[in-house]
């Protein structure tokens, strides 16, 4: 029994280096998540600030239009046929890094959810904290940025610290234009080895480690925050 | 006592329409001056919170002008920012940032907005805590504060500015009783420093002993005004005479 499985590892991970596969694919995974997640910030922050601002104050109402067509098709379909699109049609005839397609899909796709998430904290922030920043003499960034975001922030961190989680695990669809991440270097083995078990489990273990690490990590933020504010 | 310094804010025919019905100022045209301090009472819904929040734009007028030392900052030209900061406001329900400690709800605009250094913003900070007698609480943050004292900070947040003229959105109505007369106390000391001031309240006590004018709002209009002893002695107003009999 142990023998057995002792062979099986050895033939999963060791013989040909396959364990290659995963430690490439985890590299390609964190790598895409990493940057899909800062994409992802930087255009829900955007989108955030043009949809709160058009609810607080009427203006930029083009741009709240463009945002909410953005957020309808990003959030109507699924990530894999955005992945996709963008892939075979978009830079269809284009030569370009697998990578760097797989960055886009996803931070383009999680900037829609981040956005939403960012307006709803902005908008759960009493509007007595905005108007006693107008009435400082702050302007309007200036309230945004020193009163209203901070606030926000804090209260928005669990719903954000799960969606980046939900990020990470959805770039294991990244198989689908054949870029090697670490769900597809799991799968290659199995291919090669006819076992299925070993590989796939191993992969499941990953995933399941880094999520974890990162709950840790946004729960002691949380923490954090907290403590400067009782 | 009548006051006649220099027109500080001038109001000419404003008029506030909210969501097309409700007309909540209907013409209102007043000056105040360098030095009064104008209490405006009225029932709820009279218009005088949106009155007292016109003056520094927090509620945009629907039409009709309001002028800051000469400046008309209905106008789209003005910036409005560089005049807000020289009309300090306290709300009821003191909205203080609670992110940030109290010296840094004191300082955050000093030295974000007048520019100046942090220890020049945080000398003057101590200096206005010294004021209230809260020096030791500067590091604490607003929710570890009661409602008078959390009201009290509102209050020197604004002073902070170096503002010209105060303007309180019924700053005591959201305080527990025993805490009113800590914040009336500190009103009543501005008031006495020459700080030009305009008080929305129910506190007919604060009225009578500090204002130098008084002035009813009914349904969006000024109803009537008079110094202090004439108001609540004579009132010709039946709606004033009326309003006066339930809360005196």
């Amino acid at each position: 029994m142990l023998q057995t499985l002792q062979d099986k590892f050895y033939g999963n991970f060791i013989e040909d280096n396959r364990w290659e596969y995963i430690l490439d694919g985890l590299g390609v995974t964190l790598q895409v998540t990493f940057f899909a997640v800062i994409i992802g910030i930087v255009i829900g922050f955007l989108i955030a600030i043009i949809r709160s601002t058009y609810d607080k104050t009427g203006k930029l109402k083009i741009l709240n239009f463009i945002c909410k067509i953005y957020l309808t098709v990003i959030r109507g379909t699924p990530v894999v046929v955005q992945l996709l699109i963008i892939y075979f049609v978009i830079f269809g005839s284009a030569d370009i890094s697998k990578v760097l397609v797989a960055i886009m899909a996803f931070g383009f796709n999680s900037g829609a959810y981040v956005a939403e998430i960012f307006r709803s904290g902005i908008m759960s922030i009493d509007n007595g904290q905005f108007e006693a920043g107008r009435s400082l003499g702050f302007n309007y960034v200036q309230t945004m940025i020193h009163i209203i975001m901070p606030q926000a922030f804090k209260n928005v961190l669990p719903a954000l610290g799960n969606e980046f989680i939900v990020l990470l695990k959805e770039t294991s669809v990244s198989g689908y234009i054949a870029l090697q991440d670490l769900t597809k270097g799991g799968d290659i083995i199995r291919s090669r080895t006819y076992d299925a078990f070993m590989p796939l489990i191993a992969v499941a273990l990953i995933y399941l480690v880094m999520v974890m690490i990162f709950t840790k990590l946004v729960n002691m933020l949380e923490r954090r925050l907290r403590n400067s504010d009782h | 006592m009548i006051i006649n310094g220099d027109v500080l804010i001038k109001v000419e025919d404003l008029h506030k329409v909210f969501n097309n019905r409700l007309h909540a100022l209907d013409g209102v045209t007043e000056e105040i001056r360098k030095g009064e301090v104008v209490v405006i009472v009225g029932p709820s819904g009279s218009g005088k919170s949106t009155f007292l929040r016109s003056l520094n734009l927090l509620e945009t007028p629907t039409t009709g002008h309001v002028f800051f030392e000469g400046t008309d900052i209905t106008s789209k030209e003005t910036d409005i920012d560089r005049h807000r900061q020289k009309m300090g406001m306290v709300f009821q329900h003191f909205n203080l940032f609670p992110h940030k400690t109290i010296i840094e709800n004191i300082t955050l605009a000093p030295i974000k907005v007048l520019k100046k250094s942090k220890a020049d913003a945080e000398k003057q900070a101590m200096e206005l805590l010294k004021l209230v007698g809260l020096e030791e609480k500067a590091h604490s943050y607003p929710s570890q504060l009661s409602g008078g004292q959390k009201q009290r900070i509102a209050i020197i947040r604004a002073l902070a500015m170096d503002p010209e003229v105060m303007l309180f959105d019924e700053p005591t109505s959201a305080l527990d009783p025993e805490m009113v007369g800590e914040v009336l106390e500190l009103m009543k000391k501005l008031a006495h420093d020459g700080m030009t001031m305009v008080v929305v309240t129910h506190e007919m006590g604060f009225a009578r002993e500090v204002a130098t004018r008084v002035i009813f709002m009914d349904e969006g209009k000024i109803k009537e005004q008079g110094a202090p002893e004439e108001f609540f002695n004579n009132p010709e107003e039946p709606r004033l005479r009326e309003f006066l009999s339930k809360i005196l």
